[in-house]
């Protein structure tokens, strides 16, 4: 970890400015990610901005029937929040099904977006990796890819978000409020959040130098089944090989969001009408254009089993 | 005392204290977190400075130049050190890869430099300032690339690999199968990293470690560093975790050893959790091809097991066909053990060598060869049993229960209940399978010496440089220590892991129990004649009970016994010369579990586990049954998700880390259940016992693939076990 | 340092600067004939409490909490398993809430009320958590161990407090202490050993549940 200094602001003002003041200035929260990383220099921020006294630990009603989370309100105390588990139960299985409960207990809704993919070459600085060192080229194709992504990939990174919230985040139309240096507050639709890595795997998000996230909010509630299910190796405490999504209406509609197979929460509007076909012809529409490697080729057909799975317990 | 023929009656034999169930004598330490680890002495070596490793970045060639000029002058750094400085240090004799010194790279996450600061976080960032320049050389880093180089391995004195005419027995059998497995390479992932304070006083070297063979460990260290055995000391009170990674110094120990010489003060430093699967040593992958020819009633008429793995150069083999002369009745035998050279991190001994990635493959194909033969596994284990070593018709075993260990699982189980036919059994989206398998280890016999003192308050120091790496040998060794000498376990204080202490057997190969317990029992019993001799007692007659020896009518307390002055004993244990020879010494398990398949998604559930165990008098039933349930769940890992992925083109291990590198989990393990027959054996020691330890895990890992294959009609032979193997032929629900 | 009042930099080291940029510069000058420079990198004053005791110290900020327990406090009962949040070992509480200590740099922790396994309970005066793990044997090398007993004490919590969890079959329903749910809020503490059956019996026993 390389020496950084330290501040601890009161307002998002001090803290936006405080960030762009010093070199490689960084928001820390949680900081269950950002710590891991400066660990193997993976991250190596010359100033730490600390936004935990900054107030956005509140869980509020908006005047459209949705909810603002506060960007530091923790993965724990979200996804145990009465009116999340009654109305957004997607979003409270999704972040119950990721990380530990230690983690959950620190780990915040903006941090939460904002993780970093778990490519093993982007963990190890020794290998190339065109995310950690853009133009180093790509040790996972070729490589260990097991794990990592086959939708929205590109010839430079194949790495997959980690994230289990983001992806029911993305399956409510969550969108993310920010504010920068001069004031000016942003509504981010979720969709357009993250960004596919094409030549430029080393950005990913379409947040701005000091852009801080203040909040996500959530439209009003969709009403439905809310499932969650995500695939892994063990029964707890991994991440996914894959991670389906859904929320189900009795009419047979319905919206389906997946994870572990894109650098993004992954999902197609446009395919969702299809779910009251098949599974089958959902899931190619959602995966058409895909770019598997050989170790990740199984994940196609798993997307479509698991979604199989929910549909079955859903509409038995 | 020499132990030479199968053990008479004798004190263990009251079972006061051993054999009953007797928590822990360290549980108070641990679960309030007063044991004190190697890293954590601040009791000792005033002024400790930090260090932090190095590891190579390629995984073969050779280092040109490396630059320390950055990581010397950041802040708070004391020293550096480098593997150019140095030539390669002298290795023990269990190791194979270049600890540290020299510029060749063997493997990646070698250790090639450390970086001794005031603070850890000083020496961390440091150490990413050194600045190394490589030689890359080609490198194998393909096990499958480089079998068909592999050389068979010579056969060790006395181990027989044929027995009566393989190939014509196979050709003429009615049944057979001839089939191929693959196990993937296992990590240690004990909890403790490896990690060593270093402190060096008037030409002596004290290293504070986290080591399970103290003996093997200072032995090491002398060759390593050119010292004589009075001027080396370890000190390893309490381990957390070995399972075969700590079985020899690593180079924590000599990194630490050297940069405490050069800063001149006490250094202290642990692998970091990212380095330690590449820098230390990991189970080999194998393949294994397995060929079984039987008689249609199921009689095993010829067996055959060849195995390959890869080693660096001068390495060793994963002997993973030793079982397969002994477990099963067979008139005509084969096994070939064969050996590549890979260049990926040092392949050595994890928990079971051999057994363990032998038996994932023998008990699958047995279980194929049992559906081949119509036959119900259990019936054609039973079926194929033999009490007399096959390769030697006439040597017996000291004691074999494996046919009461598969009748009671079964009957404990509920094996009758086990779908016949596979895929057959549904619950909802759940598809149900019932798996089973044998389990097999050897006992090993090691001479083990201790120290026994009795203090003039009456209490029994027991000293010996044993190690408890979680086995209980504490609490095991002070029940010895208290049935012998006829005292309260309360009275008994247990010192272990200390090279100043008589060298044990230590901690490995499931030796450690009973071979150090009776090491114990047998400076006890020169205790017990020396009290005897100073009290002028009649030997024959004495008995210590109750804290008293007693002759005749005459009784004296033992701290009356000590009031001139403490008495001091030291013993241990030897076999004689060709004893172990006289009888094969194993232990048995049978293995049953039952796992759910979600028939969409592939996802396997363990939903009940059993182990049936015949090892011998189980000398604490707590403490042994942990063992096997550990073992048991590191099995479930080796079924279902353990596996050291390749990058055969950079030649590591990618997954290095405990995220990567994924084991059970709480969520993944239910209720396990463990019998032990508990049959003595006279033949092992004076304890009467057999190890346990790795049994546990011997064999489970085929049961829950063969539990897998009942549910799903799919068969892997392909470990781990994962989803993305089967999940095309997984039948759905209608 | 700006901001908030109660943080300082203790300018403890050589440089008037104090900032890492500075540090650096003067890093890459150094002559390798120096290896002795000692460090110029800012210190911070933090306060908290350890198991009910007042502590402050001046800490380099890239201490973690876990560090800062057993390298300056010397309470080494809270372990370091792989540093990286994958294990678990280093669980300790903050006002209530199990973390992985090792991922929270202790200057972040001003006026936090830290407790740690030397806080939940001592040899000679056990709470119910650890004497259950002795009875159960619900260890076996012991390095996991506080990690453990401190996340099961807090995992009974989360469960009284309704937080939900990956088995939580009804979402809205009251929480129960079962043996599932039990297990899947523990996997965050990994024992090689292999203890989890006998944690599950230690943790049932105290939760008062029997199956």
């Amino acid at each position: 970890m390389k020496p950084f200094t330290y501040e601890r602001p009161r307002t998002a003002a001090d803290a936006v400015a405080a960030v762009l003041r010093k070199p490689g200035g960084r928001f820390i929260a949680g900081g269950t990610n950002l710590l891991d990383l400066m660990k193997l220099q993976v991250e190596t921020p010359g100033h730490l901005v600390d936004v935990q006294d900054l107030g956005f630990n509140k869980i509020e009603p908006t005047p459209d029937g949705g909810l603002r989370i506060g960007a530091l309100v923790t993965n724990t105390v979200l996804a145990a929040d009465p009116r999340i588990k009654r109305d957004y139960g997607v979003l409270s299985r999704a972040i119950v099904a990721g990380a530990s409960g230690q983690l959950r207990n620190k780990a915040t809704t903006a941090g939460n977006l904002l993780q970093r993919t778990r490519c093993p070459y982007f963990y190890d600085t020794n290998q190339p990796c065109n995310k950690r060192q853009p133009g180093s080229g790509c040790g996972a194709i070729g490589g260990a890819s097991r794990g990592l992504g086959l939708m929205g990939v590109s010839t430079s990174c194949i790495a997959t978000h980690p994230s289990d919230m983001a992806v029911a985040m993305r399956l409510l139309d969550a969108k993310v409020e920010t504010i920068d240096d001069v004031g000016t507050v942003r509504s981010i639709p979720i969709a357009d959040f993250h960004q596919l890595p094409g030549t430029t795997p080393h950005i990913e998000t379409i947040l701005r130098p000091g852009e801080l996230i203040t909040g996500v909010e959530l439209p009003r509630p969709l009403g439905g089944r809310h499932v969650y299910h995500k695939v892994r190796d063990r029964a707890s405490y991994a991440f996914a090989l894959v991670s389906v999504a859904a929320v189900l209406q009795r009419d047979g509609s319905g919206r389906v969001a997946v994870g572990g197979v894109a650098p993004k929460p992954w999902r197609v509007e446009a395919a969702e009408p299809l779910l009251r076909r098949s599974s089958e012809s959902f899931a190619n529409s959602l995966l058409s254009g895909a770019a598997p490697t050989e170790d990740n080729h199984f994940k196609l057909a798993l997307v479509e089993r698991t979604l199989a799975g929910i549909l079955h317990e859903v509409r038995a | 005392m020499e132990f030479s023929a199968p053990s008479p009656d004798n004190a263990i034999d009251q079972l006061k204290i051993v054999g009953k169930p007797t928590t822990r004598i360290d549980g108070p330490l641990k679960t309030t977190g007063s044991a004190p680890y190697a890293y954590e002495r601040h009791d000792v070596a005033a002024d400790q400075a930090y260090g932090f490793i190095v590891g190579a970045a390629i995984a073969k060639g050779t280092i040109k130049a490396i630059d320390l000029r950055e990581a010397r002058a950041a802040a708070g750094v004391i020293g550096t050190v480098s593997t150019l400085d140095y030539s390669p240090l002298a290795l023990g004799p269990m190791n194979t890869a270049n600890l540290f010194g020299g510029a060749k790279v063997e493997h990646y996450h070698q250790a090639i430099a450390v970086v001794v600061a005031e603070t850890f976080e000083q020496a961390r960032a440091a150490a990413a300032l050194v600045r190394v320049d490589y030689a890359r050389s080609e490198g194998e880093y393909s096990l499958d690339r480089a079998a068909h180089t592999a050389v068979s391995v010579p056969p060790e004195e006395g181990e027989r690999r044929a027995v009566g005419d393989f190939p014509s027995a196979f050709a003429q059998a009615a049944v057979t199968i001839d089939r191929e497995y693959t196990t993937p390479g296992h990590s240690h992932a004990m909890m403790e990293p490896h990690a060593t304070i270093a402190a060096w006083e008037k030409g002596r070297l004290t290293v504070w470690t986290s080591n399970q063979m103290i003996g093997w460990g200072k032995r090491d260290l002398c060759k390593a560093f050119g010292l004589k055995p009075n001027q080396v000391r370890i000190d390893s009170p309490y381990i957390g975790g070995g399972f075969g990674g700590k079985l020899f110094v690593r180079s924590d120990v000599m990194v630490a050893a050297l940069a405490a010489r050069v800063v001149g003060r006490p250094v202290k430093l642990a692998l970091h959790r990212p380095l330690i699967i590449n820098n230390t040593t990991h189970r080999a992958a194998t393949r294994q091809r397995i060929r079984i020819g039987a008689e249609r009633s199921g009689k095993i008429v010829a067996i055959a097991h060849d195995s390959i793995s890869g080693n660096l150069p001068n390495g060793k083999p994963e002997r993973s066909v030793q079982q397969t002369t002994l477990f099963y009745g067979s008139a005509n035998v084969a096994v070939d053990l064969r050996m590549a050279q890979v260049d990926l991190p040092e392949a050595n001994a994890m928990r079971a060598p051999g057994e363990a990635p032998g038996l994932m493959a023998l008990e699958i194909a047995m279980d194929e060869m049992a559906e081949k033969l119509g036959l119900d596994p259990v019936v054609f284990r039973i079926m194929n049993d033999t009490q007399v070593d096959p390769t030697k018709p006439d040597r017996h075993f000291s004691e074999r229960n494996f046919v009461e260990c598969l009748r009671t699982g079964a009957e404990r189980f509920g094996w009758s209940d086990r779908p016949a036919k596979p895929a057959s059994r549904r619950e909802g989206r759940w598809l149900i399978g019932m798996g089973m398998a044998g389990g097999f280890r050897n006992n090993q016999l090691q001479p083990s010496a201790a120290r026994v003192r009795l203090r003039r308050d009456g209490k029994i120091i027991v000293e010996t440089d044993m190690t408890d790496i979680g086995t209980g040998s504490y609490t095991i060794i002070a029940q010895t220590a208290a049935e012998t000498m006829g005292v309260k376990l309360t009275d008994v204080v247990v010192v272990l892991g200390d090279s100043d202490f008589p060298v044990s057997a230590g901690s490995g190969g499931q030796f450690g129990a009973v071979n150090s317990t009776s090491g114990v029992y047998a400076a006890c019993i020169k205790l017990q004649s020396l009290i005897l001799e100073r009290l002028g007692f009649d030997s024959a007659d004495a008995t210590f009970v109750n804290g008293k020896i007693q002759v005749g009518s005459r009784s004296v307390t033992l701290k009356e016994a000590v009031q001139s002055g403490e008495l001091l004993a030291e013993d241990g244990i030897v076999y004689a010369k060709g004893y172990e020879e006289r009888a094969q010494q194993s232990t048995f398990a049978g293995h049953f579990v039952e796992v759910a398949v979600d028939s969409f998604t592939g996802e396997t559930h363990i939903r009940r586990m059993l182990a049936v165990c015949d090892a011998g008098r189980i000398l604490n039933p707590i403490t042994a049954r942990s063992q096997v349930i550990g073992a048991m769940t590191m099995g479930a890992g080796a079924a279902l998700m353990e596996e050291l992925v390749v990058d055969t083109r950079f030649g590591f291990f990618v997954n290095h880390d405990l995220a990567g590198y994924e084991v059970p989990v709480h969520a993944d393990i239910p209720h396990q259940e463990v019998i032990f027959l508990n049959k003595v054996d006279p033949w092992s020691t004076p304890m009467k016992a057999k190890g346990v330890g790795e049994l546990g895990i011997c064999g489970v890992a085929a049961a829950v693939a063969n539990a897998v294959y009942n549910a799903t009609g799919v068969r892997i032979r392909d470990y781990p076990i994962t989803l993305d193997k089967y999940l095309a032929n997984l039948p759905r629900p209608d | 340092m700006n901001g908030s009042g109660k943080w300082r930099v203790s300018r403890r080291g050589v440089l008037a600067g104090g900032s890492a940029s500075a540090a650096m510069a003067t890093m890459l000058d150094a002559q390798p004939s120096h290896p002795r420079r000692q460090a110029d990198i800012p210190v911070y004053d933090v306060s908290f409490t350890v198991n009910g005791e007042p502590r402050t110290l001046s800490l380099d900020p890239r201490t973690t909490l876990l560090d800062t327990l057993r390298e300056h406090l010397q309470l080494t009962g809270t372990k370091k398993g792989c540093d990286h949040g994958q294990c678990g070992a280093c669980t300790v509480l903050v006002d209530g809430f199990r973390i992985n200590s090792c991922l929270s740099l202790a200057v972040m922790h001003e006026g936090d009320r830290v407790t740690t396994i030397e806080g939940v309970g001592s040899p000679d005066h056990l709470h119910a958590m650890q004497r259950a793990f002795v009875q159960h044997d619900g260890f076996q090398c012991g390095y996991c161990t506080p990690g453990q007993i401190c996340s099961a004490v807090a995992v009974l919590k989360e469960i009284e407090a309704g937080v939900p969890s990956h088995v939580t079959e009804d979402l809205t329903a009251t929480c129960v202490p079962s043996r599932a749910e039990m297990r899947e809020r523990m996997s965050g503490n990994i024992c090689r050993c292999g203890a989890y059956a006998n944690i599950s019996d230690a943790m049932a026993e105290v939760a008062g549940v029997n199956v």
